[in-house]
């Protein structure tokens, strides 16, 4: 055995674990003490909490979804269809031992008195709901109960709000279409009630036999019929395959598994995407692991030097500082899960109430782990490579103090940190390909920000010649430590964005959005106008000088081939461009495109092509579908098929609230088949009477006020924003945890030179003025950065995914350079403060 | 306790084969010794490179130091006396040449091994003290002894606490000491696990002469008492005279070799 094998085996300290956690231990409270790990906690405290506070509350929301998703149809099975349904299937219902029950649903404005409303009226047949229940009160608010019937002919059930808006109480009288009802009950819940997310309008319940005498469904209206099923699991099967291939276009099963997709889609994207904005902490967090972890293996060369002096192995000061660490990860961890718990309270009182009216259930334990887990794997990745690069510091160092560990190879250093937030953002984001963008935005920005801060520092030696000496030995220091400082200046900028992003850009982008609407936007639509209501609806509008209001006709398509492919639900992956072949297209004619269409491919047709077989199409449409210039449409209309060659693909600004088309056709190619009307129009505040009156004399035109449903938008979108501003606070904090680690990194350093400084006769002041100056550069360089990367941003944003033009606020770069120059000058000093204070003897004897 | 009876060097001795017959006038230093030498050093040299080619630190060194012995190291600065205590300590490698640390040759030891040597073997005294700041002078010395995996760790190092007359402050840190006292805490803790060889690098180098007479007669009292074998690096020929021999550098050669002074 060689003598190295034998000495090894007899290493006692390394290999009793009882010992190392001894002495870990005592260098924990020992780091602590000296607040050595205060920013290495802190940043694993944010990264942790912010991941818990997310997942716990995405964990509340999924639970809450299980607990409804049975009782969300109201049956077992529901077949749906915008047609009346085939009577054989509620037929052969019956005769397989099926329950069953229809409903009707649509929107139609209720009137009482001078009060409108648009509202969800949903009729329904005897049996309903065959699963869960309807409750009903006797006053708005009062208690509610089981209802055992539903609602009486002639009679209605309104919920609370509809009451509200319409001023009535029960037992008033209110108008649905021809016909007057009256309001038996206050509808309290109902069991299919569409999602809250997306339900807009108040609801009226009503009884299905009441439903000719309104006079509302029309062909042409826009009615969504459904047949209730509920039975044993074998019956709904054998029912299921033998529907299957019977049903007609248009008809489609729902089972329970199908049940708010769209729903639970869109919540999922919006977890996906609070995580991700977690994740953004945790990786600004792991940039604060790493300065801080740094900056302490640097403080610790000299002590395990003296430890390798006096024996202690590679292996062990790799256990110890290994212990140390994980022993601070769990402190920190678990303190991170309790701030993270208290903070996603929060986060359910932003959000929670559009997914469930009732309090959401409260939040398992499992999200926890991960939590704590993407702590580990933060520190591990981030923290550990620089620590186990103590374990390179040669024992002579006693005898030299220039000896520290061998300059690393940056793979050594940076590889596990960047595999770390690859498998961090894998696992949060699902998919490798959202995944890969979030990386490339991170490490693009990085990149960038890198040599924008490398050029800044090197073109500070021009300044160094006409400034004073506290000043030029301020920016020899930044020069001096060039590439530290560009990484100062990094880590800066990037704290100062998040805070930019926040604030400044936010605003902007809201009050671009605002601006784009002019606040004469038509706020009313009016549908269903019949073709012999159209002059008269005309007249009407023009008669109370409602001026531009066009009316477009509208003539009911599905598309059922493109070229001579047949297209179906089952050719498309994505749910939209699935849900958009499945509907029907609202087909209309022009003469001319309208303002707010641009074509982008292909021309407009000329005189001579109207009555000809040509269209233009939507680009977002054709993109979606599959749908190229030149290719030749067939849509089914009323049982006929009508085809087109696609002469242009046209782009539309669809948030300009003004009616318009997917596929537009030349004027004489649909006007023979049955259409109805639609036009939008401003109607200035306090004339909601003139709704009244249209509405009386014209009872099947929908009004839809999209004020409210504006309204409605705007406050999910703020509900949603406030959420992601709520996560992204963490990303703030993480910022300023980077900003704070950035300035301590060099502060060793610095106290040492301010020591040397006055050693040599330079008065305090002039020391500080010196620091001032390098703080404050550094700090005005990071702002600008900052700034500049906040704009691009913000940007990008407006022009690629909300789609208008950004004008950038110069308070930015006033904000960003400002808050650089005074926050970074103002905390380095602080910082240095205490080095200031001591004498500078003991400052270089403890060095 | 002697060390002879300690578990890690009973291991230690099967193992390792002395160099038995002394090659004599290859050791430049060697005096006739009742036990094989404690430190046994052949044609060592060091050399690093420069910007202007390769600079020789030490070259040629031969000598061997006996068990119990006392010998100074002296020369002016930069004469190599630092790299030479380096070299002996285990703490660098040489370019040329062998050194038998305890029976065990350095260079068949990786790093790891001479620190296992270190913790069974050897004690440090430094110019700067090099304690730790973090650590109270009773953890400062109980360190050496837990690297060792002694197990009574903390009553050894309140003894030799109350050995230097710093029992009293064992609660204290480095930083709320003077001088003196911590280098007297170095001291404890040099002697902590009964060392074989205590090496000692310009002790005095930082402190007043008196102050610096108390640290000698403290370091030669305690080594005459344990009996371990001393090597005091130093450019002062007042203290080199307290040692049985004195080996004076010149340039990275070992110039004479001078009788044993008189010892204190």
């Amino acid at each position: 055995m060689n003598p190295a094998a034998a000495i090894r085996r007899t290493d006692p300290a390394a290999r009793d674990w009882r010992r190392v956690l001894r002495m870990s231990l005592r260098a924990l409270r020992r780091d602590i003490q000296a607040g050595e790990l205060r920013v290495l906690a802190l940043a694993l405290l944010i990264a942790v909490a912010s991941v818990a506070a997310v997942g716990l509350f995405t964990d509340r929301i999924q639970l809450a979804m299980e607990r409804k998703a049975s009782e969300l149809l109201g049956a077992d099975l529901v077949i749906a269809a915008p047609n009346p349904l085939q009577p054989v299937l509620s037929d052969a219902a019956r005769q397989q031992g099926l329950q069953t029950a229809e409903t009707l649903s649509f929107r139609s404005v209720v009137l009482a008195g001078e009060e409108t409303q648009l509202a969800e009226v949903k009729a329904v047949g005897p049996g309903y709901p065959l699963r869960g229940g309807l409750r009903i009160s006797a006053a708005p608010f009062a208690p509610d109960r089981l209802a055992d019937a539903i609602p009486e002919p002639g009679t209605v059930w309104l919920d609370e709000r509809l009451l509200q808006v319409l001023r009535i109480e029960v037992g008033a009288a209110v108008e649905v279409g021809a016909r007057q009802l009256r309001v038996a009950a206050v509808l309290a819940d109902e069991p299919d009630r569409g999602g809250d997310l997306f339900s807009i309008a108040p609801r009226l319940l009503m009884n299905l036999a009441d439903i000719p005498s309104t006079a509302l469904v029309q062909p042409g209206s826009r009615v969504d019929y459904r047949l209730l099923l509920a039975g044993t699991p074998a019956a709904l099967d054998t029912f299921r395959s033998w529907a299957m291939p019977r049903l007609a276009t248009g008809e489609r099963v729902q089972g329970v598994r199908e049940a708010r997709a769209e729903l639970r889609v869109a919540l999922e994207r919006a977890q996906r995407f609070l995580h991700l904005a977690a994740l953004v902490s945790v990786i600004l967090a792991g940039v604060g692991v790493a300065i801080a972890a740094r900056r302490f293996a640097g403080r610790h060369w000299d002590s395990v030097a003296i430890l390798r002096c006096m024996g202690a192995t590679e292996a062990l000061i790799v256990r110890l500082f290994t212990l140390e660490l994980l022993l601070l990860a769990t402190l920190a961890g678990v303190a991170g899960l309790l701030l993270g718990y208290v903070a996603q309270h929060g986060l359910s009182a932003l959000l929670g109430t559009l997914v469930s009216s009732t309090q959401l259930p409260p939040p398992s334990w499992q999200p926890l782990l991960p939590a704590l887990a993407t702590g580990f794997i933060t520190l591990l990745g981030f923290g550990l490579p620089p620590l186990l690069r103590l374990r390179e510091v040669p024992p002579l160092r006693v005898l030299r103090r220039d000896l520290g560990p061998v300059n690393p190879r940056l793979l050594a250093l940076y590889g596990p940190a960047v595999l770390a937030t690859v498998a961090l953002l894998v696992w949060q984001a699902g998919e490798w390909r959202l995944a890969l963008y979030v990386c490339a935005g991170v490490a693009g920005t990085v990149l960038v920000l890198t040599v924008a801060a490398w050029g800044l520092v090197k073109s500070l030696s021009l300044l160094r010649g006409r400034v004073g000496v506290a000043w030029r030995f301020g920016l020899a220091n930044i020069a001096r430590r060039g590439p530290g400082s560009a990484v100062q200046v990094v880590a800066l900028g990037l704290g100062l964005m998040a805070l930019l992003l926040l604030t400044v850009v936010r605003t902007d982008l809201l009050t671009s959005w605002r601006d784009k609407l002019p606040a004469d936007a038509p706020n009313h639509f009016l549908i269903n106008i019949q073709p012999d209501e159209r002059a008269g609806v005309q007249a009407f509008l023009h008669g109370h000088g409602l001026e531009g209001a066009e009316l477009f006709p509208m003539v009911r398509g599905r598309l059922t081939m493109i070229n001579a492919r047949t297209v179906g639900p089952d050719d498309y992956e994505n749910p939209r461009a699935k849900r958009l072949i499945e509907r029907e297209f609202n087909l209309s004619w022009a003469e001319r495109p309208q303002e707010d269409n641009r074509i982008l491919a292909g021309r407009w047709w000329t005189v001579a092509e109207h009555g000809q077989g040509v269209a233009s199409v939507e680009e977002g449409l054709a993109k979606e579908l599959g749908i190229a210039l030149g290719d030749t449409l067939h849509f089914q209309v009323a049982g006929q098929t009508v085809s087109a060659r696609v002469l242009s693909l046209r782009k539309v600004e669809w948030d300009s609230f003004r009616a318009n088309f997917f596929v537009l056709f030349p004027p004489g190619v649909l006007e023979n088949y049955p259409a109805t009307w639609i036009t939008s129009f401003h109607l200035p505040a306090g004339q909601k009477a003139l709704l009244a009156e249209l509405v009386r004399q014209y009872p099947a035109v929908t009004v839809l006020d999209v004020e409210a449903l504006m309204g409605k938008v705007r406050e999910i979108m703020d509900r949603v924003i406030a959420a992601v501003e709520y996560v992204f606070l963490f990303t703030l904090a993480a910022g300023l945890v980077v900003l704070y680690a950035a300035i301590q990194a060099t502060q060793d350093e610095r106290c040492f030179e301010s020591a040397v400084l006055r050693t040599l006769g330079a008065r305090r002041a002039v020391v500080r003025q010196s620091l001032l100056a390098e703080f404050a550069t550094l700090g005005l360089l990071a702002g600008l950065l900052a700034a500049a990367a906040a704009t691009l941003t913000g940007y990008g944003l407006a022009v690629q995914v909300f789609d208008f033009p950004y004008h950038g606020s110069p308070w930015i770069w006033l904000l960003g350079g400002g808050a650089g120059l005074l926050g970074v000058g103002l905390a380095g000093l602080l910082g240095v403060r205490p080095a200031l204070a001591q004498s500078p003897w003991r400052a270089l004897r403890e060095r | 306790m002697p060390l002879d009876q300690a578990g890690p060097s009973a291991t230690l001795t099967p193992v390792i084969s002395v160099p038995s017959a002394l090659d004599l006038d290859n050791c430049s230093a060697a005096l006739p010794a009742p036990h094989p030498p404690i430190i046994q050093v052949e044609q060592l040299g060091k050399q690093v490179s420069s910007p202007e080619g390769p600079l020789v630190i030490l070259a040629d060194i031969g000598f061997a130091i006996a068990r119990g012995e006392c010998v100074a190291v002296i020369g002016a600065s930069g004469s190599g006396k630092s790299t030479l205590l380096g070299l002996l300590a285990g703490l660098d490698t040489p370019s040329t040449g062998r050194v038998w640390l305890a029976g065990v040759d350095l260079n068949s030891l990786d790093e790891d091994g001479r620190a296992l040597l270190r913790a069974q073997r050897v004690g440090f005294v430094f110019q700067s003290f090099q304690l730790l700041n973090g650590l109270t002078a009773l953890e400062n010395v109980m360190l050496p002894l837990e690297l060792a995996g002694q197990s009574d760790a903390r009553r050894q190092a309140l003894e030799l606490l109350e050995r230097v007359g710093l029992k009293a402050r064992a609660r204290h840190y480095p930083t709320q000491l003077s001088g003196g006292e911590q280098q007297r805490v170095a001291i404890a803790r040099a002697f902590a696990g009964n060392p074989d060889v205590l090496f000692a690098d310009e002790p005095t180098g930082n402190l007043d002469h008196k102050t610096g007479q108390r640290i000698i007669d403290l370091l030669f009292a305690l080594n005459r008492e344990q009996g371990t074998t001393l090597v005091l690096v130093t450019h002062d020929p007042e203290l080199a005279a307290y040692c049985d021999r004195v080996l004076e550098l010149d340039e990275g050669r070992l110039r004479a070799r001078s009788a044993a002074g008189a010892r204190a």
